[in-house]
């Protein structure tokens, strides 16, 4: 075991001499990427990983001649963010990163924040859907969504549907409890009555006792927000269990609901379920349609992109577009800017631009509904509220103490 | 006065068919507690692996929802009398430090298999028609499967019971729990009976993991996920208590349905402290006492 | 390997030698440097009075929550944060070991799995305390004893941290030689005769758990200082399980097991993860089997075995 311990040692001093050098005649643009590669959630992570590699490989000679893009990756274990500060801590001063990007869970994103500004680089947030993370750090930019764009919106689609009175089940977290928040205030500002809420504990195995108490409220519509995976397919596995469709309660949510990776697993329950989301893989427009062969050619016929991954797609896509307008020559401040007013006509999950005073995204957002199409369940996009800025930003401006 | 009645008999129901699974799980680690006082905090490594079991029987061969269970609880009995051959039974005298870390390590290797074959998502199980209707039975109109996990579950019990009160081998049992050293000096094969109780600890779990698998769903992280419940299951009915796991976890699965039917906020915290004041009452469960 | 004056020193100095050897892995040192005070402070309940339990992020926990909490509200001086940290540690294992220290074994185990659980449960709903799962956010420390403001290149936090770390060890080291610690010892090896001879026990113990929670409430306050941040993970059963292998992986009762394991943890942990992250789980996995079979005194006892072998020791 000792001699193993040395050899690892001088493998890794190795190593770190090796990717310190670089050819002379190309110029690298180090880009650092904090991720979650390991551990339950690492799913999520490999999914942004694998849209921003997707982009990567399919745009090989859009950056300027000479210049080559160095992807620095860093597994954060999980929602640790103390573990995540110190890597970006390394990555800025060890590795000399000139971008950050991942941004994959909100306490990680809160600590890697002061660190951005203080060094003033950009970091261009693929996930992480708390409104109030772009504030963080004048830095930051986002490039996913908002938890109020989806279930905001949600709320007012419910009541203006016919659906006024609303039961809420959410998983007892921050961005649960955001969800709750944002589907209430969309929801009453339509007109709606909310009969009950209740948040169940992270990782429930069992929601039957939940969705019993909801039952006997009968309410006409249902939201929840869960943490997606494994939970998404046991909230629909009660649901059904219980008959709540045939009662008439309509399940609505955010895409973590159902996402679309989850939805072979959850069976005929799942079918009418409605969600908004800015992302479905069974979105109908030609830049989706390549994106998922594409997905499908590298990584697998079974395999489908999620909201996730096309995170990670629009991510390394703005990274790409703020180096090509600097002619490779990255200087913070104008990426930062450059960053602030970019935008992508063609994205996978539709048109889709950086709102300048937020510097958060503004998207079409979908109404979806679960259906079986060619014996597959799939999210099939039946409404658009288009060019949806985040909602929360819009009801607590900056400055008014709206701060969480 | 009926909608109460309608209420109490609904989380009766649910919390039996949860306290059911429960069972399952944790009476193959009673027994394997009880009776080789190894601390195997992997017990539900081998309920997850019948789950794979199962669910890879079904969706990669096709073979029909029981034989695949069937499937599962063979092979992961066959697993467990190879590890405890060649693992666990160089524990029964170690440290429980060791024997904790030991657990710690086979769950990481379990755990990192798991991803590497069958990945990080939940799998699918596809139950039988007539397990995905809804049955009326009287009292109430409920899922068929929760019915039949009640059955299953019940049966097991009362053929566990059977098995340990009435045959030769459960004879065994109780005394190499009761007194090792004097089972050995009647002539026991102390030895092949914990190769035997171990197997069928693991098969049970491998059961319960696979009739479960629509309840709990099979995940890389599903040894951790329920590693507290199944303990304390067989913390409060105390090592060896076979019969009493039974009541515990029914007690707790009810309990657990109530409290949070009522108090969905708080609910975890709750139970959790409540099983601490039962434990703190009586820390070696409800068990008679044993010899060591 | 037997504890000497020499092999006491040899740690302080490490600890002191370390930013000169690697000044840009100061994150990292002081990553390995908490979180060694962390497993010392288990390595006096497991190692030295023979009580394992997966609980023990609860005082990690509680000590960094309390920590960050008294500086984002009250006052951000670093050292008087240890000192409300340890504290409110204190509190908790006095609270805790009541209940917890009338069993042994599964129960115990499964006691200190349920004290964790509700006192994350309680960080997760006290969201106006803790900030909830977000984390507590915003803590802006001012500098360590009103001179050492900390710095981007984290030169005062390893600094800090490690001077409580030694600290911590001299205490560490007077509590394991001294006749407390004998008796705990003792404890471990066979309570009903330590019951005997007329030890008591049961106040030891407490004693002993209280002092390993303040300790590991005071490394969970240095955690908060020096991210300036506490997050749901810090009180978590995870970490609870992964300062025990560390424990193991330098070996427990041992005096030293901390200092081993901790950075050869830390060291492997950062190294595979840039490396092979999605087997981590895997050589974890075997790394433990392989010391339970084959080394069950840790790195501590191997080491010590060697020194044996080459004659470099001292009678």
């Amino acid at each position: 075991m000792g001699t193993m311990l040395v050899r690892l040692l001088v493998l890794s001093a190795l190593v770190s001499a090796a990717c310190g050098t670089a050819p002379a005649d190309t110029k690298t643009i180090k880009v650092g990427i904090i991720l979650t590669y390991s551990g339950p959630d690492a799913s999520i992570g490999e999914a942004i990983d694998r849209g921003a590699e997707l982009y990567r490989t399919l745009h090989p000679n859009d950056l300027p001649a000479g210049v080559e893009l160095q992807l620095v990756k860093r597994d954060e274990t999980g929602p640790t963010p103390d573990v995540a500060k110190r890597l970006a801590r390394e990555l800025i001063v060890r590795e000399g990163v000139q971008l950050l990007t991942g941004g994959q869970w909100t306490p990680n994103v809160s600590a890697i924040a002061p660190l951005a500004t203080e060094a003033g680089i950009p970091y261009v947030v693929m996930s992480s859907g708390t409104a109030s993370t772009t504030r963080l750090s004048p830095f930051i930019v986002r490039v996913a969504f908002t938890t109020w764009q989806h279930s905001y919106h949600l709320g007012k689609w419910t009541a203006s549907n016919g659906m006024t009175r609303a039961s809420t089940i959410v998983s007892d977290y921050a961005a649960g409890v955001d969800a709750e928040e944002a589907f209430v205030r969309g929801f009453t500002e339509a007109g709606g009555t909310i009969v009950s809420a209740i948040r169940a504990p992270l990782r429930t195995a069992d929601y039957v006792p939940f969705l019993e108490r909801i039952r006997r409220d009968k309410p006409q519509a249902l939201f929840n927000f869960n943490p997606g995976g494994p939970e998404a397919t046991r909230v629909i596995k009660a649901y059904g269990d219980l008959g709540l469709a045939e009662a008439g309660v309509r399940l609505v949510g955010p895409n973590a609901v159902v996402p679309d990776d989850e939805l072979k697993n959850m069976g005929d329950a799942a079918i009418g379920v409605i969600s908004a989301s800015h992302y479905s893989a069974a979105g109908d427009r030609p830049a989706n349609r390549t994106f998922v062969a594409e997905w499908k050619k590298a990584y697998g016929p079974d395999s489908l992109p999620n909201y996730f991954a096309v995170g990670g797609w629009d991510g390394m896509a703005a990274i790409f577009a703020a180096i090509r307008a600097q002619g490779g020559i990255i200087d913070p401040l104008r990426t930062r800017d450059f960053l602030t007013h970019w935008s992508n006509p063609d994205s996978p999950r539709g048109p889709m631009r950086i709102d300048p005073e937020t510097r958060d995204v503004i998207q079409n957002i979908y109404i979806r509904r679960v259906e079986k199409v060619d014996g597959e369940l799939r999210n099939v996009e039946f409404e658009t509220i288009p060019s949806v800025k985040d909602p929360w930003k819009e009801l607590h401006p900056e400055g008014t103490g709206g701060g969480r | 006065m009926w909608e109460l009645a309608d209420l109490l008999i609904s989380l009766v129901f649910y919390g039996t068919a949860y306290g059911m699974i429960l069972y399952l799980l944790a009476v193959g680690l009673s027994v394997t507690l009880g009776l080789m006082r190894v601390v195997n905090l992997a017990h539900g490594v081998f309920a997850m692996a019948g789950g794979y079991v199962t669910v890879t029987a079904m969706s990669r061969f096709g073979w029909p929802f029981l034989a695949a269970v069937l499937a599962g609880v063979v092979v992961v009995g066959l697993l467990g009398v190879a590890l405890e051959r060649t693992l666990y039974r160089r524990l029964y005298s170690a440290p429980i430090l060791e024997q904790v870390l030991f657990s710690i390590g086979l769950i990481f290797i379990a755990i990192a298999a798991a991803r590497y074959f069958f990945g990080p998502l939940a799998q699918p199980i596809d139950l039988p028609a007539w397990l995905s209707t809804r049955l009326d039975i009287g009292i109430g109109v409920f899922p068929a499967y929760r019915v039949f996990l009640i059955g299953v579950g019940g049966m097991v019990a009362l053929a566990i019971g059977m098995a340990i009160d009435g045959t030769r081998f459960g004879a065994s049992i109780r005394a190499a729990v009761d007194n090792r050293r004097m089972a050995e000096s009647v002539g026991i094969n102390v030895s092949r009976v914990f190769t035997l109780s171990f197997a069928l600890g693991t098969a049970l779990a491998a059961l319960g993991g696979s009739l479960g698998a629509d309840l709990l769903p099979i995940y890389p992280g599903y040894p951790n996920d329920y590693l507290v419940y199944l303990l304390i299951v067989v913390a409060v009915a105390g090592l060896g208590n076979i019969r009493g796991a039974l009541y515990v976890a029914l007690a707790f699965g009810i309990t657990d349905t109530t409290i949070r039917y009522f108090l969905p906020d708080v609910g975890r915290v709750l139970i959790l402290l409540l099983v601490m004041a039962v434990l703190f009452r009586h820390p070696h469960g409800f068990a008679p006492k044993t010899q060591a | 390997m037997r504890p000497t004056r020499l092999l006491d020193g040899l740690v302080v100095a490490a600890l002191a030698a370390f930013p000169l050897l690697a000044p840009g892995y100061l994150d990292l040192g002081t990553r390995m440097v908490i979180l060694a005070l962390f497993a010392m402070s288990l390595d006096l309940l497991v190692g030295y009075c023979g009580l394992v339990t997966l609980g023990h992020a609860a005082f990690f926990g509680m000590g960094a929550y309390a920590a960050g909490i008294f500086a984002l509200r009250a006052w951000a001086d670093p050292v008087a944060g240890l000192v409300v940290g340890g504290a409110a540690a204190a509190l908790l294992g006095l609270v805790s070991g009541a209940v917890l220290l009338r069993s042994r074994r599964l129960t115990l185990i499964v006691l200190s799995l349920a004290t964790v659980l509700v006192v994350q449960e309680v960080a997760n709903k006290m969201t106006w305390l803790t900030g909830g799962a977000d984390g507590l956010q915003g803590i802006s420390m001012g500098p360590v004893l009103g001179r050492f403001a900390f710095d981007l290149l984290g030169r005062v936090s390893y600094a800090y941290a490690a001077v409580v770390l030694a600290l911590g060890f001299l205490l560490f080291r007077a509590l394991v030689d001294s006749n407390f610690g004998r008796s705990l010892v003792g404890i471990r090896e066979n309570e009903s005769r330590m019951h005997a001879i007329g030890t008591p026990v049961d106040a030891r113990l407490r004693t002993a758990f209280v002092m390993s929670a303040a300790l590991a409430g005071i490394a969970g306050a240095l955690q908060a200082q020096v991210a300036e941040f506490v997050a749901l993970n810090a009180v978590s059963v995870e970490l609870s399980g992964e300062i025990l292998i560390m424990l193991i992986l330098g070996g427990a009762g041992r005096r030293y097991g901390a200092f081993l394991g901790a950075p050869v943890y830390v060291f492997m942990q950062d190294y595979l993860a840039r490396e092979d992250p999605t087997n981590w789980y895997l050589w974890i996995g075997l790394m433990l089997l392989a010391i339970v079979f084959f080394a069950p005194g840790g790195l501590t006892a191997w080491l010590g075995a060697l020194a044996r072998r080459l004659g470099a020791t001292r009678s």
